[in-house]
This record gives C-alpha cells, sequence and structure tokens, in this order.
C-alpha cells in the first residue's frame, strides 16, 4: 500500500519533467533567435534615430547587405583561406608540440618539477609582445602570424595536457601493470585515453585564441588575411565593409567553436557520458 | 641462514620469504609488514584475513611485483619477483578504478590478451567463455560504468580468468557487493579455481567468506605485519552456500578464526612470532578450545 502510493509519487515528478524537456527545447532556441534579432534591431536603431555617429556605426542592414556582396567577391574568400591557413597551420603546430611536449614532462616527476616555474613564467608573457619580434624574424609573411598564433595557443593545449597526465589513476595504472602492459602501452591504453578529455578542452580553448591571435597579427603587422582586409577597409573609408569583415570574423570564430564542440562529443561520448551521470 | 624456512619448498607455485615493507613518509617510517613468510603450492586456494591496515594490500602490491619489499623476497615458480609477473593476475579491490571507463566490456577483457599478440581467433573465444563464466555474455559492448557494482566486479574477474593466470591475487574483491551477489561470486571463484586449476590467494575481512571459499587461511597480526595463525580448512570439497555454513565444522572453524582475530587486534603475537608458518597447521577439531 504504501509503496505503491511512494511509487507512482516518485514517478510523476519524472514524467512531469520529461514534459517541460520537450517544451524546453524550442523555446530555448526561440529565445536564442530574439536575442539576436532584438541586437541587430538595436543596432539598426542606434545610427538610425541619431544617438551615433552613423559614419562611425553604420545601420545593421548596411553591414549585412556589404557582408552579402562579399560573399560574391573572390577577394574575400582569398582573405578568409589565408586567415584561416595561418589559423589551422598554427593550432596544428601548437597542439603537436604541446602533447609531445606534455607527455613527456608530464610522465616524468623530476621533468615536472623542473620545468614548473620556467611554464609559469613564459605563460602569461601575451603573445602580442611578440609581434616585435615576429616582424623582425619574418616580416610580413604568415609566419609573423603563426609565431604568435603557435605561442598562444601552445600554452593552453601544454597546460591541459600536463593535467590530464597528472590525472591518471593509479589503480587503472597498476592494473595495466599487472596485465604486462609496458610503458608505451601504458601510454596509449592508459594515459592518453584520460588525457584525451583534457586535451580537447585545451584545444578548444587554443582554437579561440588562435583565431584571435591570427586577426590580430594581419591586422598589425599586416600579414595576409581577414585582418589586413580590415585594416585597409578602415584607411580606406569603407566603413560598412570594415564592419562586415569583422561580423565575418565573429562568424568564422562561433563555426570554430561548433566544430570543436561537435568532434569533442564524438570522441569523448564516453566521457561526457560519465559526466552527466554524475552530476544528475 | 635458517635451514628450512629461507629455502622454498620445491613444489611451491608462489613463495614469500622473510617479507617486510617500510614506507618512507614525510611524517616518517611506517612498518606495514615486519615479516611474512609462506608458500602456496601449485593450485591452492588460500585466503588471507587480516584486521584493517595489517598490510594486505601491502603484501599483494609486493608479491604482484608492484612494489618491491625492504626486505626479503617473493619467489614465483622458484624465480625472483622484480616486477609484474606474466602469469599472474590481480583483481584490485577498486574494480570501478580498475575497469578502463573508455572501453567497452568486452575490450576491457579483452585488452590484456590483445597487448601479448594473442591471435584474435583465440582472443575472441577466450574473452567470449570468460563473460559466459561470470554470466555477463550479455553486455559486451556496454561501457562498465553503465554496470552496477556486482557486474563491474564481474568483468574485472572476467578479464583475470581470460588473461589464463597460473596465479590469481584478489584483493578484497567483493567488499562492495551484496550478500546474494557476494555468495554468487564466491560460488564463482571456486567453481574457476577447480576448473582451471590455477592457484588463489584471496584477501578478505569477512571470516566467513575466507572460511567458505579458502582450503587454507592465513592470519594476519595487526600491523607491523607477521603471521597469526595458518589454518587448513577441511571443509567437503564440494562447497554450497546453505548446507557447508551449517556445518558445525563450519561455525568452529569459524570461530576459531574470529578468535585469532580479535587476539590479533588486540596485539597479542603469536608465540613464535617471526618465525615462518611451516604450512597450514589443522585447527583444533573440537570446538572445546573456542568455548
Ligand atoms: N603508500 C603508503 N604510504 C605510507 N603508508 C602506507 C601506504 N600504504 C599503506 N600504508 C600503511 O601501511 C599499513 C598497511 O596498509 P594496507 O593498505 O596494506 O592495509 P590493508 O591490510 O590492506 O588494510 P584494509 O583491510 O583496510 O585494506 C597501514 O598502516 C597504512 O597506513
Ligand atoms: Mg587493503
Amino acid at each position: 500500500m504504501s509503496s505503491k502510493t511512494l511509487a507512482s509519487g516518485a514517478a510523476a515528478p519524472s514524467v512531469e519533467r520529461q514534459h517541460r524537456q520537450v517544451r524546453k527545447m524550442p523555446t530555448k532556441q526561440l529565445l536564442g533567435l530574439a536575442g539576436i534579432l532584438g541586437f541587430l534591431l538595436t543596432w539598426e536603431l542606434i545610427p538610425r534615430l541619431g544617438l551615433v555617429d552613423p559614419n562611425y556605426l553604420p545601420p545593421a542592414s548596411e553591414v549585412i547587405a556589404a557582408l552579402i556582396v562579399d560573399f560574391g567577391l573572390t577577394a574575400f574568400w582569398v582573405a578568409v583561406g589565408e586567415t584561416m591557413k595561418a589559423w589551422f597551420l598554427g593550432l596544428l603546430m601548437a597542439v603537436a608540440a604541446a602533447v609531445v611536449l606534455g607527455f613527456i614532462i608530464g610522465s616524468s616527476n623530476f621533468l615536472r618539477k623542473a620545468t614548473n616555474s620556467t611554464i609559469e613564467f613564459l605563460r602569461p608573457i601575451p603573445s602580442v609582445a611578440l609581434i616585435p619580434l615576429a616582424v623582425l624574424m619574418f616580416g610580413v609573411k604568415i609566419e609573423s602570424s603563426l609565431l604568435l598564433i603557435v605561442y598562444a595557443a601552445f600554452w593552453q593545449v601544454l597546460i591541459q595536457v600536463l593535467y590530464g597526465v597528472a590525472d591518471v589513476d593509479m589503480v587503472a595504472n597498476n592494473t595495466a601493470r599487472t596485465y604486462g602492459l609496458g610503458r608505451m602501452a601504458r601510454i596509449r591504453y592508459v594515459v592518453f585515453p584520460t588525457t584525451l578529455p583534457y586535451l580537447m578542452t585545451g584545444v578548444r580553448l587554443a582554437a579561440a585564441v588562435a583565431l584571435v591571435l591570427a586577426i590580430t597579427a594581419e591586422l598589425v603587422i599586416g600579414s595576409p588575411g581577414l585582418g589586413r582586409e580590415i585594416a585597409l577597409a578602415q584607411s580606406g573609408g569603407a566603413i560598412s565593409g570594415m564592419y562586415a569583415l569583422v561580423l565575418a570574423t565573429g562568424l568564422i570564430g562561433v563555426l570554430i567553436n561548433m566544430l570543436m564542440r561537435f568532434i569533442e562529443k564524438k570522441t569523448l561520448s564516453w566521457h561526457t557520458s560519465v559526466r552527466s551521470e554524475v552530476f544528475v | 641462514m635458517q635451514p628450512d624456512p629461507t629455502q622454498a619448498a620445491p613444489e611451491a607455485m608462489l613463495s614469500v620469504r622473510g617479507l617486510k615493507k617500510v614506507y618512507q613518509t614525510d611524517g616518517g617510517d611506517v612498518e606495514a609488514v615486519r615479516n611474512l613468510t609462506f608458500d602456496l603450492r601449485a593450485g591452492e586456494l588460500a585466503c588471507l584475513v587480516g584486521p584493517s591496515g595489517s598490510g594486505k594490500t601491502t603484501l599483494l602490491k609486493c608479491i604482484s611485483g608492484l612494489m618491491a619489499p625492504t626486505e626479503g623476497e617473493v619467489l614465483l615458480s622458484g624465480k625472483r619477483v622484480s616486477g609484474p609477473p606474466k602469469k599472474m593476475a590481480v583483481v584490485f579491490q577498486e574494480y570501478g578504478r580498475s575497469l578502463f571507463p573508455w572501453m567497452r566490456v568486452r575490450d576491457n577483457v579483452e585488452l590484456p590478451l590483445k597487448n601479448q599478440g594473442v591471435p584474435r581467433a583465440e582472443r575472441d573465444r577466450l574473452v567470449d567463455e570468460a563473460l559466459e563464466a561470470v554470466g555477463l555474455s550479455h553486455v559486451p559492448r556496454s561501457y562498465p560504468w553503465q554496470l552496477s557494482g556486482g557486474m563491474q566486479q564481474r568483468v574485472a574477474i572476467a578479464r583475470a580468468i581470460a588473461y589464463q593466470p597460473e596465479v590469481l591475487l584478489m584483493d578484497e574483491p567483493f567488499a562492495a557487493v551484496d550478500a546474494q551477489t557476494r555468495a554468487d561470486l564466491e560460488d564463482l571463484i571456486r567453481t574457476v579455481w577447480k576448473k582451471l586449476g590455477i592457484t588463489i590467494l584471496f584477501v578478505t575481512h569477512d571470516i566467513d567468506e575466507s572460511v567458505y571459499l579458502g582450503e587454507r587461511v592465513i592470519i594476519l597480526s595487526s600491523s607491523p605485519t607477521v603471521i597469526q595463525e595458518d589454518i587448513a580448512i577441511d571443509l567437503p570439497e564440494e562447497r554450497d552456500q546453505l548446507e557447508t555454513r551449517s556445518l558445525p565444522r563450519f561455525t568452529e572453524l569459524r570461530h576459531h578464526v574470529y578468535e585469532q582475530i580479535q587476539l590479533a587486534k588486540k596485539g597479542d603475537r603469536p608465540a613464535a612470532a617471526g618465525t615462518p608458518s611451516a604450512g597450514p597447521t589443522p585447527a583444533a577439531a573440537s570446538g572445546a578450545d573456542v568455548a
């Protein structure tokens, strides 16, 4: 009798929760859409009402129109291509270097202690402080962008890999040892999977930072890409065009983030499930 | 130097000689194990009981080559153990952490075999058989964390069985499972032991379990650890959860082990503390001395 009441009492909220979840999904998306529309409307109105000089902030409609025009221009896509090339190469080099070094440093107590203070000293140096060095070494070529991108992205990944390697479970590691897994096998089957979630977080953060540094390098140094186009549009007085390019960089940022989350979800199905189970 | 004890009996599969382990910590040295000497014959199933903190896990880590003893040595078929031996498998108490959450059940069981380069067909057969033996053939595609605690421990046991060790060490493997699952797992261990003829050292702090499972029970004193007593369990070969446990002899043995553990907890050393156990001695047959 009492168990029956208990069961029905327990069942009711879960059913209710399910209903709420079903209704929540579209509401959330609608809210997001409304937010964007509201933002664009505000942007449209501010220059139109004369709150800000339209010469400095053209209305949203003009900027979007300019962006659509850009979409039809080869020069625009070439610039996007240059930026993405620097972003991708820089990220790749940073991740490769950070993973190799992270695994080497992380698996030795001695190296970890020996490098700790150096890492803590080098890591906070802002990448933009290296701009003069980049110009000296490479001029306005893509290598300048790469230097800045690699430096900034490298630390993001290295720190995460170091955390990941340190997180290896002693019991899991001992189990692998008793079953005869050698050092390399343990790195492959135990250390690497443990580190993967950390690595993915590091790569996602590094991907965002790499884009920022790619645009910065192009803007300041003048290496080819969207950043340089922004500077050129500004000096040429094409204000709407400049905003259109800024908008384009924002869109690229969103796309990169979506891509990274997608990859993370695919590779870490086991991990997100573990996590969600813990948090429920 | 001593004539008999330092010499491992020739037929001994596993032989622990004068083992001592002192942990060096920031707070000073901790002597976890003082002096342990015993032999396991090939095909023996021995249970190791002792109070919490008496160094059971420490002993298993030394036997499995995960940790070097401070003094003494461990011999496996007469050869000194200096790293994890190939023919030994260990089932850890923390089964949740000893299974790899990024691998499915089947892959967890298969990994050690794959690493040994066992051919695919044989690997599949061994894994199937092991999962079948622990009654988990229906969940090979699940991840360990999708299973209950008892099921996870069974996966860990399946992994050990599939590996086909000659010696199996188990560290309080059933401490965290419910009574019913525990009884099933106990019977599973006996079945596997009989079928494969392997040598098993089973650590537990459950007295009933040690008497029910073992052919022999080794009782450890409290830390710093020596062997309190080493007794043979003369119960019938066929064990049954209800029948065996209701035998008068079972009760006697249980009383005896219980008493010894109580003595060990009080810090009462056996008369010949530190002297190696020459092998299991039969416990007193009458209940008189335990009354
Ligand atoms: N890594 C370590 N460093 C220092 N001391 C340790 C370490 N591991 C264990 N000890 C100490 O050694 C003693 C024996 O520990 P051990 O874990 O072997 O006991 P146990 O018999 O397995 O206990 P339990 O039944 O609770 O699992 C304890 O006093 C413990 O504090
Ligand atoms: Mg223990």
